[in-house]
């Protein structure tokens, strides 16, 4: 009868959906994107999304990834996580069940990856995690044995906080810390209380132990405390948009210990958002270094640079050897079946990524691999030292 | 002491950034009964104002603050206007929706056009100053007075204008005014512009303070400053200011005196605590609901 114009727009939008969800689709591979593309860290998100994109791009250009007698082209899947726990295994449940793909990489986050880790976990899908350092990414919750599906690119704490220990102690000579965190966040808590425990092996004493809150703007009550206990180093285990505004505030109450950071602060913004320069000098420890980088790293950042025009970071770089892994899973399992890539996956023992060299031990889900520890130094990072596992 | 001191003045500079906020909520709740659960990101806006205005001209601290408190008054009027003047006999629940909603839009619109954190440039030369041991920048005194100035000037509006007065009719009793000739909804466009221009300076002296300004940074700070409108009795301006303090304090010195880590439960249970003997807010009245 009467048909409204909205009706018929309303029509030709549902129409359109329904078309394009009902393409033919072309044999591929699928691969899995669970990234913090918006919330609390988008530049992690960012970085992860470009470097599968540009991985993708460089393996479909090559003719795809050989799977038993036919080359099959990847399909790149990017869901956002919105960097909560919650949707993270939302969009695990997604990518595994609706969108259906062999592998998933990512989350980046800690507080992410441990949750979607649950769910690739129960599903039986193979979940690689480039950046996430938490050791509860890849173990079962309930018994603590390693995961079954649950891998990662990058080292975990238990080797990252040690060496920021190592660091303060032996090269700054450091005898007091003080440590403040996020106490609502995955990856801060345990990072600080590793560091205390290998800060304090090492001889050293960490004076001052202070928490907040995700959100949190006003630390200045927690630096004021801080203060009173005159530390040598001060451990900010933050990520890269919370520390300007915790040294800012720092430096503003007249505290003038360096700041020690772990491999949340890599991301250039730190930089851009540090406006007063009060991170000048700090150090942090990190998974590679643009100026440490072999031959085939500096292929990656080559490409990555006329890609994007900056510099790879390093979730990006380990995005770029967790699609590898998964590239390479596949390959050697000869078909995209979800149990045998993941059965490849963790027979792989050693790879040569961008990042370095990886080394998996027998029933590990985590790499041996190199750390590296950065310093701020003129207004862009500089390499300071490499460290061997 | 010198120790006590300096939280001290932490707390003050807290407490002055909770209550510009606070006193939008207050005024609203005051004039119309509901919570305008906009007002976080309407404060989020005002550091956004800010550094669009300082791309465009490099203007000074305090013409910035100017323009930057009319451009948040105008887009309060207009969220008042469009999304809650439609809905002012509708239910009390879809009144709040419609509030959380705008928020949302609000908040996922500079999200869109700024998924990232930018750093707020520096307005003014800070300076710290030492006092006997406790440091004091320029930033503080000049947050602090700004708003204690914000506060002054409203308090004199509110009770001794006659716009203050028509806006303590319309409070009490909107139908009855309306009958005696007071322009209500005018009144009620001013209120909402003078609330959103109170959280427009509040976030621009945020962004100042804390130079990270992000699309989800009214989120907490929104609640926080809720709860001290709430605390003071909401609806009453003195009220807001009051809770603001209270609230800035006990935050400061749950963590001056006790492990961090209990900061929010022990400043929440202290908070509750104040609502169990003082269900309408430390300064509220308790209202009689008609029939």
């Amino acid at each position: 009868m009467y048909l409204h114009t909205r009706h018929i727009l309303a029509a030709l939008v549902l129409s359109g959906i329904l078309l394009t969800s009902c393409q033919p689709t072309k044999p591929s591979v699928k691969i899995g994107i669970n990234a913090e593309l918006t919330g609390e860290m988008p530049a992690v998100g960012a970085s992860c999304k470009q470097a599968a994109e540009l991985f993708t791009e460089q393996v479909n250009k090559a003719g795809g990834i050989a799977v038993g007698s036919e080359k099959l082209p990847i399909l790149l899947s990017v869901v956002d996580n919105s960097c909560k726990a919650d949707q993270s295994a939302a969009a695990a449940q997604r990518l595994i069940s609706q969108d259906g793909v062999t592998v998933m990489v990512g989350p980046n986050a800690s507080s992410c990856a441990i949750p979607a880790g649950e769910i690739a976990e129960s599903l039986g899908c193979l979940m690689i995690s480039p950046w996430s350092t938490n050791p509860k990414t890849t173990q079962d919750s309930q018994t603590g044995k390693p995961k079954k599906n649950a891998f990662r690119a990058c080292f975990t704490d238990r080797f990252e906080s040690p060496v920021l220990a190592a660091f303060a102690t032996k090269n700054l000579h450091a005898k007091t810390a003080a440590v403040l965190y996020d106490v609502s966040s995955e990856a801060p808590t345990s990072q600080s209380a590793l560091f205390k425990e290998a800060f304090e092996k090492a001889g050293g004493k960490v004076v001052s132990m202070e928490t907040y809150s995700t959100g949190d703007r006003d630390f200045s009550a927690q630096l004021t405390k801080i203060r009173e206990s005159s530390p040598d180093i001060i451990y900010l285990p933050a990520p890269y948009n919370d520390t300007p505004l915790i040294a800012a505030q720092a430096r503003q109450l007249g505290i003038k210990a360096p700041f020690l950071g772990s491999d949340a602060w890599s991301s250039p913004d730190i930089i851009k958002l540090d406006a007063g320069k009060n991170l000048e000098g700090s150090y942090f420890c990190n998974h590679y270094s643009t100026e440490a980088a072999t031959p085939k790293a500096k292929q990656f950042i080559a490409d990555y640079t006329a890609k994007y025009g900056n510099a790879p970071d390093d979730v990006a770089a380990l995005t770029y050897d967790a699609m590898a892994l998964a590239a390479n899973s596949i390959a050697s399992a000869g078909k995209t079946d979800r149990a045998a890539v993941r059965d490849a996956m963790a027979s792989t023992r050693t790879f040569d990524g961008v990042t370095g060299h990886f080394v998996y031990p027998e029933a590990a889900r985590e790499p041996a691999k190199s750390a590296v520890i950065m310093q701020i130094k003129d207004g862009s990072f500089h390499w300071v030292s490499t460290v061997e596992p | 002491m010198k120790y006590l001191a300096q939280q001290a003045i932490n707390a003050l500079q807290l407490g002055s950034i909770y209550a510009l906020i606070a006193l939008g909520y207050s005024m609203v709740y005051g004039v119309l009964t509901m919570i305008n659960f906009a007002h976080g990101d309407v404060f989020m806006l005002g550091s956004f104002f800010c550094l669009l205005l300082i791309a465009i001209v490099p203007v000074p601290f305090w013409l910035a603050l100017i323009v930057v408190m009319g451009a948040t008054a105008i887009l309060g009027t207009l969220i008042e206007r469009f999304a809650y003047r439609p809905l002012r006999n509708a239910p009390r629940v879809s009144a709040i929706i419609t509030a959380l909603g705008c928020g949302l839009v609000i908040q996922n619109t500079t999200l869109g056009i700024s998924p990232y954190a930018r750093p707020m440039p520096h307005l003014l030369d800070n300076v710290t100053y030492q006092f006997a041991g406790i440091t004091v920048t320029t930033l503080q005194i000049i947050i602090i007075g700004v708003s204690v100035g914000l506060m002054m000037v409203l308090d004199f509006l509110i009770r001794k204008t006659s716009f203050g007065m028509a806006m303590r009719a319309v409070a009490s009793d909107r139908a009855t005014v309306s009958l005696l000739g007071v322009p209500a909804n005018e009144i009620i466009a001013v209120t909402f512009a003078i609330g959103a221009a109170l959280g427009g300076a509040a976030g621009l002296l945020y962004g100042m303070a804390y130079p990270v300004v992000s699309a989800a940074m009214g989120i907490t700070v929104g609640w926080k400053a809720f709860v001290a409108a709430v605390i003071g009795g909401i609806g009453n301006m003195r009220g807001a200011v009051l809770g603001a303090f209270i609230l800035g304090t006990v935050e400061v010195m749950t963590v001056a005196v006790l492990p961090s880590t209990y900061r929010d439960l022990i400043s929440y249970s202290l908070l509750l605590l104040i609502l169990v003997f003082k269900p309408h807010g430390l300064l509220g009245k308790p209202t009689i609901h008609k029939a």
